[in-house]
């Protein structure tokens, strides 16, 4: 079994199709699938929804691809900062759905357990519960929420090996292995191939069985979004 | 004189902190509280994209884009630092696991209600993990200015902006002191020396109780 393929392109090209929906793993610039959001430029796939935590910088990630309006639709947390995202909502050419983040990770998580829904108190008496069933446990209000599960994900780890067990570095870990278990098919980008069984089977963070198709990613820009520092004393 | 933000984050540091704390510090001004953790106490910084253990910002040229907090600031680890995903990371918080956290507010009213993540008619940014860290964490204190820039009450009998959360808040610090809400109502339980009751009464629409400490 050999999961890698060539290039981006090549893993995305007959899995992709006008309207469906994708996750996309990252937490502001962290943990992005570069090569692969390159790809679905490249590919120029119309009417995505796009499921993502944040959208993260201007001119980079995700903001590529609203600034060429292939996506059309988008289920996130947060938003802000980002001009391209602001002037595209304003022309009323993109749908926005906000989660609270804690809901939304836990939509996936569940979306790729096999739990359709779920209970949470977050949310509850603010816009957050317009439409949703409300259900009381032990004398409290809890929200409905439904779980997702999308078409494809893409995610960035940090060294994946050739059958398809990934592990990430540090924060970029964030939305990435949530995602890998909710979709249809999962195509994970790394930035370095390994053996199989190079990696320690104690630390595998994503499971073989969630990642149909591997890349090892072109290049990475990794972009820092604040740059936070303090003098050596 | 009312106190100044870096004197709010030490006052708010002095009364929250305790030995063995896990706590989740808001974007922004909040962030600052961690500068005045006792060098012989030891609290645990949780970000809630995914880590537990963050230590201060790194040295010039030791910054890593893959640690970031949740501010997208680069950071660094302690030795005791974890890394995890997103939905454990919120399985810390909406679990109850984190102690306190300490985060900027817009309103507060006198029930405890919550406003801080959006204003109506401007550009709409999100929730984030605002609304999961106001209602499971264990203690939820709030620090911001006492009045807005047009002057008017932010410590307000009902929030008019969209809510975060309902009866989550347990504290508020301002410029003018400090308020504890609890079932019973809203406490003045600080201020500034000179600062006259007078002054905050007149600047405040929440209706509280003098209770100083």
């Amino acid at each position: 079994m050999n999961k890698l393929y060539p290039s981006a392109k090549l893993a995305l090209n007959d899995v992709v199709r006008d309207g469906i929906s994708i996750m996309v793993g990252g937490f502001g610039p962290s943990g992005i699938p570069e090569n692969l959001i390159q790809a679905l430029l490249d590919l120029k796939t119309q009417n995505l929804t796009v499921i993502c935590n944040d959208f993260g910088m201007d001119n980079f990630g995700l903001a590529l691809l609203l600034e060429t309006g292939q996506i059309t639709k988008i289920i996130s947390s947060y938003v802000g900062g980002n001009k391209t995202f602001e002037q595209k909502y304003l022309e009323k050419k993109v749908e926005l759905e906000l989660n609270p983040q804690g809901t939304l990770a836990e939509k996936i998580r569940a979306g790729g357990a096999g739990v359709p829904a779920f209970y949470t108190k977050t949310g509850v008496g603010t816009v957050v519960e317009e439409g949703k069933e409300v259900r009381e446990f032990n004398g409290e209000k809890y929200l409905m929420e439904r779980s997702l599960f999308a078409d494809l994900a893409i995610i960035k780890g940090w060294k994946g090996d050739k059958i398809g067990n990934v592990i990430y570095n540090k924060t970029a870990r964030n939305f990435n292995p949530l995602m890998a278990i909710a979709a249809s098919t999962t195509v994970c980008e790394v930035e370095e191939i390994v053996e199989v069984g190079s990696l320690d089977p104690n630390n595998i963070h994503t499971q073989s069985v969630f990642v149909k198709r591997l890349i090892l990613g072109e290049k990475y820009q990794k972009p820092i979004q604040y740059l936070t520092t303090r003098p050596r004393g | 004189m009312a106190w100044t933000k870096d004197e709010m984050c030490q006052i708010i540091a002095h009364l929250e902190l305790k030995e063995g704390l896990f706590v989740n510090l808001g974007i922004g001004l909040p962030t600052k509280v961690a500068n005045y953790v006792p060098e012989d106490m030891h609290v645990i910084f949780q970000s809630e994209n995914g880590m537990l253990g963050m230590g201060p910002s790194p040295y010039e040229g030791e910054e890593d884009p893959d640690l970031i907090n949740a501010g997208k600031q680069t950071i660094s680890a302690l030795p005791e630092a974890s890394y995890f995903d997103s939905a454990t990371s919120f399985a810390m918080v909406n679990g109850s696991h984190i102690d306190l956290t300490i985060l900027g507010a817009l309103q507060v009213s006198e029930k405890g209600d919550l406003a801080n993540w959006t204003v109506p008619g401007k550009m709409i940014t999100g929730m984030g993990g605002a609304m999961d860290l106001v209602t499971h964490i264990k203690r939820v204190i709030g620090i911001m200015d006492h009045v807005a820039k047009d002057g008017s009450a932010k410590l307000v009998k009902e929030c008019n902006l969209p809510l975060t959360g309902v009866n989550v808040m347990d504290r508020v610090i301002t410029d003018l002191g400090v308020f504890d809400i609890n079932e019973e109502g809203m406490f003045l339980i600080k201020k500034p020396e000179d600062v006259t009751l007078d002054e905050i009464i007149s600047k405040t629409e929440a209706k509280f109780v003098v209770k100083l400490l």
